[in-house]
């Protein structure tokens, strides 16, 4: 049994390592793939003068050959060096530290709104199966799936903060307060801060992250309720249910005690697939709301032909991204046994 | 049991919601001003650059002038110099300053003294001399005072003593004052600088400011926000709010959403006119402004180079579809740089009509008979003589496609877009101009002149001599009608060599919650925030107003 513990994390973990030089080789061809010069779109100094160029040239090692000049990138990644902006000129690494947490902290608070409200949900639907509760939330979450993201922030924006003035549209806390970046998770910040008006800035922020966090927890709700349906409705049809049925248990006490316990460990590891998707929804609904996330960041940058911004941006979200699904896999097999057998990553 | 952990749950989240202290919230938001800005300021010195977001972030905001202008005339008015005398040959002019005028004192500078003569002559030596230790720290760019060729006009600055300067003239100019109390002609402190060189951090004079202004920063985020703190020892009048922010936000439905939000106090620029003036906790407010919005081409890189085709496109252009398209009808029709409102405007200047086959012919002389693609940079934020380049370019680029002119539309960030535009990268592109003072010189020198197009400010790289020397003659001339007569002059060379095409004089406007009280636009140069206050009475009338208007909305739904 511990072999296999440690099979499973071995292979995990040459997973994560293989794919994650797949996409540092992605991210390295695309400074020759993008126009103009790779020494510039890799660093990201466009204003070097020519001695600060050969001297970049030197620490990027263009001389040698490809295979050479690939190790050193790799080298400036591990050493988080990941150039400057072309448009602003500032620390690529520091800006994705001070944009990333807010980005995290938004997604994190979607994917609790989402997993609140989606899972219970999609139970009571397989409890009612085919009567009207069900069919309703059943229709309710095909709609909500079907509706586009920056449609659906918009208009919560026109109802919320123009028409009825309940909510704020934008930012992630009032401007008006000072709190200082430390985590950059701003609620923590807040907790942290020494400002005579932390309370007050608790409830601005959490006024401010109502709106975006349920806009993006829309799609992913409608899928967890489609997936807690489902899999509540094959456990109520496993055996130990029809046994625990005839013990003479009451229906309450066989989805309490039971049905919930078992129907959530093959949600868990769906949660972690839907964290991927919710990150794109993110980004697109950081643009709506002025999120200051790693989103709004990346998708300025492409529109600012920012290569350098461009390059580091995709490589730091899709290995975040890919070590949230490592940790679900980890979760998913402490919680479920059987799946330690697996030989590859889902 | 459960019926104690429902209640605690429940007074936790009214706690978290609503916050333990009622009144520091109400407090915090009283005393502080949330600016919706259209752009981040590229530097906090206001003598690097000639943008308007950058003078309109830290100008008035951060620093004073030796004068400043006064009333609807424009007079000069003191400011840190309390008044000045100007020798009959108009060669020296000596300035008495202000004492006991304080600098900021921020984290990372104590001011040991009050504001002195060497703090002017650190303020403009800085400019003038190459070899002056602060010269080159931002780059050695001082645009406006190139332009205007200041260097060659003051010989030297002498102290007479701690609170006596006078100014030693090469020649006798008419624009000189007009132009020390400008947006550009800040004073810095002299004390910091040398505290900089003591810590080897001479760069930071012009990113982390000290100025004499109403306000000191806190806290910039570039793209994100300013904060300002009220200066507490300000030499005029108090203060009367304590923070102002800033809130940098470069959409323009995002500024909207904002204002109707009441998540800022004040937007630039607003767009929605109608819908601003239906609420009625809003105020829409607008000032004539001495501007022009153009379409300018780089003469120094082809096809632009030739004259033929500038006039071809000049006449491929429908300017009435630009104005009612992009200006809402709220713009005049530019004739010539020189707004009609200025004295130096002459209306007998022929003006380009729409003609796309006179266009097409010229084309075709100019040996473009299937016409060329293009690159039309357009500004990627609003401004009062261009609120939408964007759509402005669109526009232009179907009517040059009806000519055969293909156009690819390019745009950047502000400061990147200005920045390439100064080093010429551009083939033609939409900007503007908005006056620093009333006389019509600052619409051709900075613009257009030959010593413009060498900082990079004339970003149309034209130059032409006997166009350059009409300017000079106009500036040494006291003669109203003869400089009117100049002026005349020069505008008829900018209509035959087109050099840019000028397409509209627009009014600036500005949106605000009815609890803000106070002046903060101007008919030249950036905004100030001096004057402005938040009413706390007005606005819980303001509240009760929203609650009408609320009502009225929906009576006007159910009509």
């Amino acid at each position: 049994m511990k072999i296999n513990h440690v099979g499973f994390t071995l292979r995990r973990l040459s997973l994560f390592i293989f794919t994650m030089l797949v996409l540092t080789l992605l991210s390295f061809s695309l400074s020759f793939l993008f126009p103009g010069d790779s020494i510039i779109n890799i660093s990201g100094a466009i204003n070097a003068t020519p001695t600060q160029l050969i001297e970049i040239e030197k620490h990027y090692h263009t001389d040698s050959n490809i295979f050479w000049q690939y190790l050193t990138y790799l080298h400036h990644i591990i050493n988080g060096e990941l150039g400057i902006s072309m448009a602003s000129q500032s620390n690529i690494a520091t800006e994705v530290l001070n944009l990333l947490p807010a980005t995290i902290e938004l997604s994190l608070v979607a994917l609790f709104i989402a997993m609140f409200v989606g899972i219970p949900l999609g139970f009571i639907a397989a409890i009612k199966q085919n009567k009207t509760t069900d069919n309703i939330i059943v229709s309710v979450s095909m709609l909500g799936y079907s509706i586009p993201v920056f449609w659906l922030g918009i208009l919560a924006i026109l109802t919320f903060s123009i028409n009825l003035g309940w909510l704020p549209s934008a930012g992630q806390i009032s401007l008006l307060f000072e709190i200082e970046l430390i985590t950059g998770i701003q609620f923590i910040d807040i907790l942290l801060s020494d400002s005579p008006y932390k309370w007050q800035a608790f409830s601005d922020a959490t006024a401010h992250i109502i709106l975006p966090a349920c806009v993006i927890a829309v799609a992913p709700a409608t899928i967890f309720i489609r997936l807690a349906r489902t899999s509540m409705i094959e456990v109520l049809e496993t055996s130990y249910i029809r046994a625990a049925n005839a013990k003479g248990l009451t229906f309450r006490q066989m989805i309490f005690r039971h049905a919930i316990r078992n129907a959530l460990i093959q949600i868990i590891r769906h949660v972690g697939l839907q964290f991927a998707n919710l990150v794109t929804i993110a980004m697109v609904t950081e643009v709506i709301f002025s999120w200051p996330g790693i989103g709004r960041w990346l998708i300025e940058s492409i529109y600012q032909r920012d290569y350098t911004a461009i390059q580091s941006g995709l490589l730091v979200l899709s290995c975040f991204i890919f070590i949230v699904h490592i940790l679900t896999d980890f979760i998913y097999a402490a919680l479920n046994p059987l799946a330690r057998g697996n030989k590859y990553g889902s | 049991m459960n019926k104690i952990k429902v209640n605690l749950i429940a007074c936790l989240s009214f706690f978290a919601l609503s916050g333990c202290n009622d009144e520091s919230t109400v407090s915090l938001d009283e005393h502080s001003v949330i600016y919706c800005a259209e752009g981040s300021p590229e530097t906090f010195n206001p003598q690097l650059v000639t943008s308007g977001t950058t003078i309109d972030a830290t100008s008035n905001q951060l620093y004073d002038r030796l004068l400043s202008y006064k009333g609807e005339e424009n007079t000069l008015t003191p400011a840190l110099a309390k008044s000045w005398h100007v020798t009959k040959n108009g060669k020296k002019i000596t300035f008495y300053l202000r004492k006991d005028v304080a600098f900021h004192q921020t984290d990372y500078f104590t001011p040991s003294r009050t504001l002195n003569a060497d703090d002017i002559i650190f303020s403009f030596n800085r400019i003038l001399n190459k070899k002056h230790p602060f010269h080159f720290v931002s780059g050695g760019d001082y645009p406006f005072f190139q332009n205007i060729e200041l260097n060659t006009l003051i010989e030297k600055i002498e102290k007479i003593n701690e609170h006596t300067v006078r100014f030693h003239l090469t020649h006798p100019d008419n624009s000189f004052l007009a132009n020390l109390a400008t947006d550009y002609a800040v004073i810095l402190s002299a004390e910091y600088a040398e505290q900089l060189v003591k810590q080897q951090r001479k760069s930071n004079i012009d990113t982390y400011p000290i100025g004499t202004g109403p306000f000191k920063l806190k806290e910039y985020r570039i793209g994100s926000f300013i904060r300002y703190y009220r200066h507490e020892q300000y030499w005029r009048d108090p203060v009367k709010i304590e923070q102002l922010v800033f809130d940098i936000t470069p959409s323009n439905t995002g500024r909207l959403t904002k204002l109707l939000a009441k998540e800022c106090d004040i937007s630039a620029y607003p767009i929605a006119h109608n819908k601003i003036g239906e609420n009625k906790s809003l105020t829409l407010e607008s000032i004539t402004a001495l501007n022009v919005g153009y379409f300018g081409f780089n003469v120094k890189k082809p096809p632009f180079d030739n004259k033929l085709v500038r006039q071809a496109v000049s006449y491929a252009i429908n300017k009435q579809v630009l104005l009612d398209t992009v200006y809402k009808g709220k713009a005049v029709l530019a004739k010539s740089i020189l707004p009609n409102t200025s004295w130096a405007f002459d209306d007998s200047i022929p003006a380009h009509e729409f003609n796309p086959v006179l266009a097409k012919s010229l084309l075709d002389t100019a040996g473009f008979p299937q016409g060329f693609t293009m690159d039309l940079w357009a500004m990627p934020v609003q401004r009062p003589y261009n609120p939408n380049a964007i759509t402005m370019a669109k526009l232009i680029q179907a009517d040059l496609n009806d000519i055969g002119i293909k156009v690819n539309i390019v745009s950047y960030e502000w400061n990147t877009f200005l920045n390439r535009l100064s080093l010429g990268e551009h083939q033609s592109f939409l900007l503007g101009w908005s006056a620093d003072h009333p006389d019509p010189d600052n619409f051709f020198s900075p613009m257009l002149s030959c010593s413009a197009s060498n900082t990079g400010s004339n970003t149309t790289f034209w130059c032409n001599k006997k166009f350059d020397s009409i300017l000079q003659s106009a500036l040494q001339t006291t003669d109203l009608n003869q400089r009117k007569e100049y002026y005349s002059q020069a505008m008829r060379i900018i209509e035959e060599e087109i050099p840019l095409i000028p397409i509209a004089h627009s009014k600036r406007y500005q949106a605000r919650n009815k609890e803000i009280t106070g002046d903060i636009l101007a008919a030249f140069g950036g905004i100030n925030f001096y004057h402005i206050d938040k009413n706390k009475k007005s606005a819980l009338s303001a509240k009760k107003i929203k609650d009408t208007t609320i009502v009225n909305q929906i009576n006007v739904g159910e009509n």
